[in-house]
């Protein structure tokens, strides 16, 4: 196991440096021009010069990464060239928002998809596995900045019950609440629809193994054998699905923090591309592709505690 | 008016404004498209900076109206030697920043020599150019000598870029900006809000309602008009979708108000590469274009048409617009003559604007008319900073430009992106910065208009409009926007 955990980080570690490296490359290899971003197409060369010479843009590509890569080993991610301050004050003050919004996101995912699946598969080729599953397809199809946008119209538009999108801070933890219900449900329920479908037919399977049926033929009921029996050996794809939906469920916070104008990681990332922030950028996809190694290293551990006979193959 | 008077005067309006609260709201959320990454009108070009810091958070010697007319400010007067080289300002007095420190024009030298020196990354250093020397003459007279006459000096002093700071606060103003203006900057949650708090020692506070004023950053047009519909916006002065400005009409909660801006959307044409060299090659391609089409599919017929460089709403406008009508087999004999075979392939790479997309098609289309084949390609910011506008790796292009003044450009010779010199406009543009009348001014900026037109540089299209949105009950907003910022001093809520 310990081995096991050791040649995980390795492996994690070489991920994000190969990150690092490529990012940085195609940052320098896309056209575009901090300084121009920031001072208009009506600035003059001379202010263009004194800006390029104080953001450090002049030294050479290597040289740049050397120094940022040795800051980021010592815990210092530089300074953002756009908005002047550390970058690493700017991703504190909104990672909270994100991850809130995609472990919520992923919660009410997992949450919907069993319930969903478990039914379907215990209605099998009956009128509510049908239902799940032309609803499933609904969502699958569904574009999650479109079902945003319904879902504002009618919630918040019409009814008036939650807000259109911002977010208050949380200070005021009911009103943050309040804020984060629809971008998680707009979120959750394009995942939920894979992550049911995929449930119901990894317990359709179990469901057809012996075991299943000898647990029925002691006298057990029906729902015990489901939720007790059925459901533990069907959970290793479900868990394989979860962790890559983790990762679409990250970067979907991009498209949704624009729809809610939430002030979170994913609209950072999208305003430090469009202002060549190179700074911002970097750490932020390192951030990124370090959340998403992290949670598939996490699912690889999950495996082992549902499925205890995979402890022997790990040694 | 005696100071105690005055003092007198704005007690009473405290003391009205303090009893009878229920009369009005005092605050106000305002949708905002682009979020800046800095608060520093001196140091970043940003638009939405001067659209919410410049005369709000900011003054500057001078201002200028919704009509375009410039107006005392910080300074209360001026006067301009007969050789047009020296200008005196007279400064207001008692003024303060809002961090309690005192305004005199060693603050007006500091700041304008800031934004002329040899490390200034002022955005508009150009602005500056003109100036030889700062001399403070004394805390309220301020001397400026210019190398030469500048017929926009005044103007040009109170955009944003020329905004007054002050050197013990100018250090942190990328990001808690200290100004004398009205109102002072509050707080900023960066990707969502920025709030101003009015400034109670302002000299006009008694005449400000508004104690908050909260911006809100909703670049998605349909996440804006879900807002403004929920009611939790009250204003989208520039609203970026026209077509969505029919809902709003047709709802009594809100007044819609379709003004114009100083940008005028070309089709620029790369004039350094063949065959746009070729004046005949422009001509044609005039010929073709049809702007009523174009505005009627790109922007939902909300612009106005332009034949030249020049904003319609400004008072030397002269309408050129009917100086290539739309004709298709005149085109042809033009192409045919500068020898341009029918197929040519032609690129037009278009910036990620709305405005840019939209009228893309259409012109594809309308100059497939003519015979010319049109690769439209979309390209990012980014990328059309440097491939279009540095490197001038284009055939054409479709582009806002918004500065005011901005005829300058065709006199920026052939390294400007619009590829084009001739040394008949650039002297013409001479005389135009340099004349201090204004009627003679406004008779050259005609003759400027009607030699652009004529020489076809580019192809003219229209000018952007400005979109608002607001609620009924608010007065204060400009109509038309003829500088980048919006005053919010005088913005009240009726009633």
């Amino acid at each position: 196991m310990v081995l096991f955990l050791a040649k995980r980080t390795v492996g994690l570690l070489a991920t994000l440096l190969a990150v690092s490296i490529v990012v940085f490359l195609v940052m320098n290899v896309l056209p575009g021009d901090p300084v121009l971003v920031i001072l208009g197409i009506d600035s003059t060369p001379d202010a263009q010069a004194a800006l390029r010479e104080q953001l450090g843009l002049n030294a050479p590509l290597l040289e740049r990464y050397v120094s940022w890569i040795a800051g980021v080993l010592r815990g210092d991610f530089g300074t953002s060239h756009s908005f002047g301050v550390p970058v690493a004050g700017l991703i504190a003050e909104r990672l909270p928002l994100t991850l809130s919004l995609a472990l919520s996101a992923t919660l009410l995912t997992v949450v919907l998809a069993l319930a969903l699946g478990v039914f379907a598969a215990s209605n099998h080729r009956k009128a509510g596995d049908w239902g799940v599953m032309t609803l499933s397809q609904l969502g699958i199809a569904v574009p999650a900045f479109w079902l945003s946008m319904l879902l504002v119209l009618l919630f918040a538009v019409r009814l008036r019950w939650l807000p259109p999108g911002g977010f208050p801070g949380w200070s005021d933890p009911a009103a943050a609440l309040r804020a984060l219900v629809l971008p998680t449900v707009a979120l959750a329920l394009v995942q939920a629809a894979v992550l049911a479908r995929v449930t119901r037919s990894s317990m359709l399977e179990v469901l057809r193994l012996d075991f299943t049926r000898t647990a029925l033929a002691t006298g057990l009921s029906r729902g015990r054998v489901l939720w007790r029996h059925v459901l533990p050996n069907a959970l290793v794809p479900v868990v394989t699905i979860v962790g890559m939906q983790f990762a679409n469920v990250v970067t979907g916070t991009i498209v949704i923090e624009n729809v809610f104008y939430l002030p979170g990681l994913g609209r950072l990332i999208f305003q430090a591309i469009s202002n060549r922030d190179l700074m911002t950028v970097q750490a932020l996809v390192l951030l990124f592709a370090a959340i998403v190694v992290t949670a598939n290293f996490v699912v690889d551990i999950l495996y082992v505690l549902i499925d205890p006979r995979l402890r022997g193959r790990l040694a | 008016m005696t100071r105690s008077t005055a003092i007198a005067g704005s007690m009473l309006g405290a003391l009205l404004l303090t009893a009878f609260p229920a009369w009005s709201k005092t605050d106000i959320v305002i949708g905002m498209q682009q979020e800046p990454t800095s608060l520093d009108p001196t140091s970043d070009a940003t638009a939405s900076i001067d659209g919410m810091l410049a005369h709000n958070v900011f003054e500057a010697l001078t201002s200028v109206t919704e009509q375009g007319e410039v107006v005392p400010e910080l300074a209360k007067g001026w006067t301009l030697s007969d050789d047009g080289l020296t200008y005196t300002f007279d400064l207001q007095q008692g003024v303060t920043f809002h961090d309690g420190t005192a305004f005199d024009a060693a603050d007006v030298k500091f700041s304008f020599d800031r934004a002329m020196g040899a490390d200034s990354v002022n955005p508009s250093k150009g602005i500056f150019e003109p100036i030889a020397a700062v001399t403070v003459i004394d805390p309220a007279t301020l001397e400026l000598k210019l190398s030469r006459p500048d017929a926009f000096l005044l103007f040009n002093l109170a955009q944003g870029d020329a905004s007054i700071v002050a050197p013990e606060s100018v250090e942190l103003a990328k990001t808690t900006p200290v100004g004398t203006g009205p109102f002072r900057f509050d707080s900023w949650t960066r990707g969502d809000r920025l709030t101003l708090a009015k400034y109670p020692s302002h000299r006009d506070a008694a005449t400000v309602q508004m104690e908050k004023i909260t911006f809100q950053f909703i670049a998605d047009p349909a996440s804006a008009s879900a807002a403004l519909l929920s009611e939790t916006l009250d204003a989208y002065p520039g609203f970026p979708a026209p077509e969505m400005m029919a809902q709003f009409e047709a709802d009594p909660r809100f007044a819609v108000e379709i003004g114009s801006t100083e940008g005028e959307v070309i089709m620029a044409m790369n004039n350094a590469r063949a065959p746009f060299d070729d004046i005949r090659v422009r001509r044609a391609i005039s010929h073709t274009l049809d702007r009523k089409a174009i505005i009627d599919g790109a922007m939902y017929g909300q612009a106005t048409p332009i034949g030249s460089f020049y904003p319609p709403h400004g008072k030397a406008y002269v309408d050129l617009t009917g100086m290539y009508p739309h004709d298709v087999a005149r085109a042809k004999e033009l192409l045919k003559e500068a020898g341009v075979a029918e197929g040519t392939v032609m690129t037009l790479r278009v910036p990620p604007f709305p405005y840019a997309t939209r009228s893309a098609e259409i012109i594809q289309a309308q100059l497939a008319e003519a015979g010319l084949d049109v690769k439209v390609e979309n390209v990012e910011w980014g990328f059309w900073l440097e491939e279009i506008y540095k490197k001038l790796n284009y055939d054409m292009t479709i582009i806002a430009h918004t500065s005011p003044n901005d005829m300058s450009n065709f006199a920026r010779g052939k390294s400007y992106f619009y590829g084009y010199e001739n040394p008949e406009f650039t002297a013409l543009w001479d005389r135009i910065k340099t004349e201090a009348d204004p009627e003679k001014r406004d008779a050259l900026l005609k003759q400027g208009q009607e030699f652009l037109a004529t020489e076809a540089v580019h192809g003219f299209l229209f000018q952007l409009p400005k979109l608002g949105v607001v609620r009924k009950e608010l007065s204060g907003f400009w109509k038309s926007s003829p500088v980048l910022f919006q005053p919010l001093a005088q913005v009240k809520w009726d009633g």
